[in-house]
């Protein structure tokens, strides 16, 4: 798969609240962003995992909802135009000659930068893997998939949804229609995700239109030269039913995982990157680490400090993107906001 | 016997049994405590049962603890390996009616 190449002045890996601080901070510099972040949406941990949360110590905010802080932090950036590749996971980072860099995507994104900043948070969000032995060999081409891309995958396929949140449920109702037989495990007896959803499942298993186990989880993995073909089903006693299928889609939430930032030969200590405080700075020249990713003595992981940490990180960034020119420090209130 | 330690067996990793000895009064969620005794807790959420990075199994004295919540019920709900003996650990106050609880921590090392 090849794409264009992103070319900008900072790429930002992780589009949370301080990945988007930095565009404002870089902005002020002339500097251009492209950020990058695994989820679809902008906001990182604030908008996956608790949007509707109040966060008491952002100044000038006596209480603010998480996505309302994200929603307010795209307009301050907004002047700045950065750009987005977003439910794209950062795999490599590679040198270039001159030193610049490229940031490599897991689906085929290349942003070209003269610095990178890893603005993480706790890593990439990861959909949560049951711990079974084997599983690891079907992923993906195996059998097993994660997410839902394309339902057209699963016409007239035998496939088992193992879950009981929402997506586990509503899934299981929209595929239940085009599948040849879909099979929902779950290890409660009910569901705690929307009423009406589970009204709905309850209702296509007495129709006989889906199988519905219930107090059960997945307990092994079966297959032939790679390819998936049954899963043992264990109950509370521990005794195991085997499922012949197609396709198993463990729906079991997101969990943020370091993932491959671990192997980018940088400094790392309790799964966060060693930074120097003068300019958070890694071990590795042009590569910064911003917010919760990264560690130093003292760290606290607030929004907060990691705003700071932006604002000290831009004006180190700035020889690279202008080795020419010489920084010289201003205050927004006499200078104003230059849009570009 | 100090009535003012609450004291809390901890199982994991691998074979390794810890007595953790905590001072009553100190306005902890076990999560904290475990943190802070460098167990592999993540805690990303910081202790809203949003993330269940704190996920433990209650192997002794489940009956000394408080009834899980809604919120966390339906946290555990997500996870592939929850149980009825799960709990999320930043749910669970630190006092003296938990002393003498045995617990696992699952970790975050996971595959």
């Amino acid at each position: 798969m090849s794409k264009e190449i992103i070319k900008t002045d900072i790429a930002i890996i992780g589009a949370g609240p301080v990945g988007l601080f930095a565009v404002f901070e870089a902005g002020l510099l002339k500097m251009r962003c492209h950020l990058i972040d695994a989820l679809p949406q902008v906001g990182g941990q604030l908008s996956e995992i608790y949007p509707r949360k109040p966060i008491y110590d952002i100044p000038g905010y006596p209480s603010i909802d998480a996505q309302d802080l994200v929603d307010e932090l795209m307009k301050q950036i907004a002047p700045f135009h950065p750009t987005f590749t977003l439910g794209e996971r950062v795999e490599f980072l590679e040198k270039q000659e001159d030193g610049s860099y490229y940031v490599i995507g897991n689906e085929g994104t290349i942003i070209h930068a003269p610095v990178v900043v890893i603005a993480g948070g706790l890593g990439s969000f990861e959909p949560r893997r049951p711990e079974i032995p084997g599983i690891l060999d079907y992923e993906g081409r195996g059998g097993i998939h994660y997410f839902v891309k394309n339902p057209e995958n699963y016409r007239d396929k035998k496939i088992v949804i193992a879950g009981g949140g929402d997506s586990a449920l509503d899934w299981t109702i929209f595929l239940s229609d085009i599948t040849e037989r879909l099979t929902l495990v779950h290890r409660s007896d009910s569901f705690r995700g929307a009423p009406d959803s589970a009204e709905k499942v309850f209702r296509l298993a007495e129709q006989g239109k889906i199988d519905l186990i219930l107090q059960s989880n997945l307990s092994s993995v079966h297959g032939v030269d790679g390819q998936l073909k049954q899963v043992g089903v264990a109950d509370k006693s521990k005794t195991e039913t085997l499922l012949d299928l197609d396709y198993l889609i463990p729906l079991f939430g997101l969990s943020p995982k370091l993932g491959p930032i671990g192997e980018w030969g940088l400094n790392i200590e309790k799964s966060a990157v060693a930074v120097n405080t003068f300019d958070y700075s890694t071990n590795v020249e042009r590569i910064y680490a911003i917010g919760d990713i990264n560690t130093y003595p003292g760290k606290l992981k607030l929004i907060l400090c990691g705003f700071h940490e932006a604002a000290l990180m831009c004006q180190s960034a700035f020889k690279y993107v202008y080795p020419d020119q010489k920084l010289s420090f201003k205050y927004t209130t006499v200078n104003g906001i230059h849009e570009f | 016997m100090n009535e003012d330690i609450i004291r809390i067996q901890v199982e994991g990793p691998g074979d390794r049994v810890h007595e953790l000895e905590i001072p009553d009064g100190i306005n902890l969620s076990l999560m904290e405590v475990l943190k802070a005794s460098e167990y592999d807790i993540m805690a990303t959420c910081g202790g809203m049962a949003l993330c269940a990075t704190c996920h433990i199994q209650v192997l002794e004295g489940m009956e000394k603890l408080e009834d899980r919540t809604d919120p966390e019920l339906d946290m555990l709900d997500t996870l592939p390996d929850a149980d009825d003996d799960s709990r999320l650990a930043c749910q669970i106050k630190i006092n003296p009616s938990i002393d003498g609880i045995k617990i696992r921590v699952f970790g975050n090392s996971s595959i």
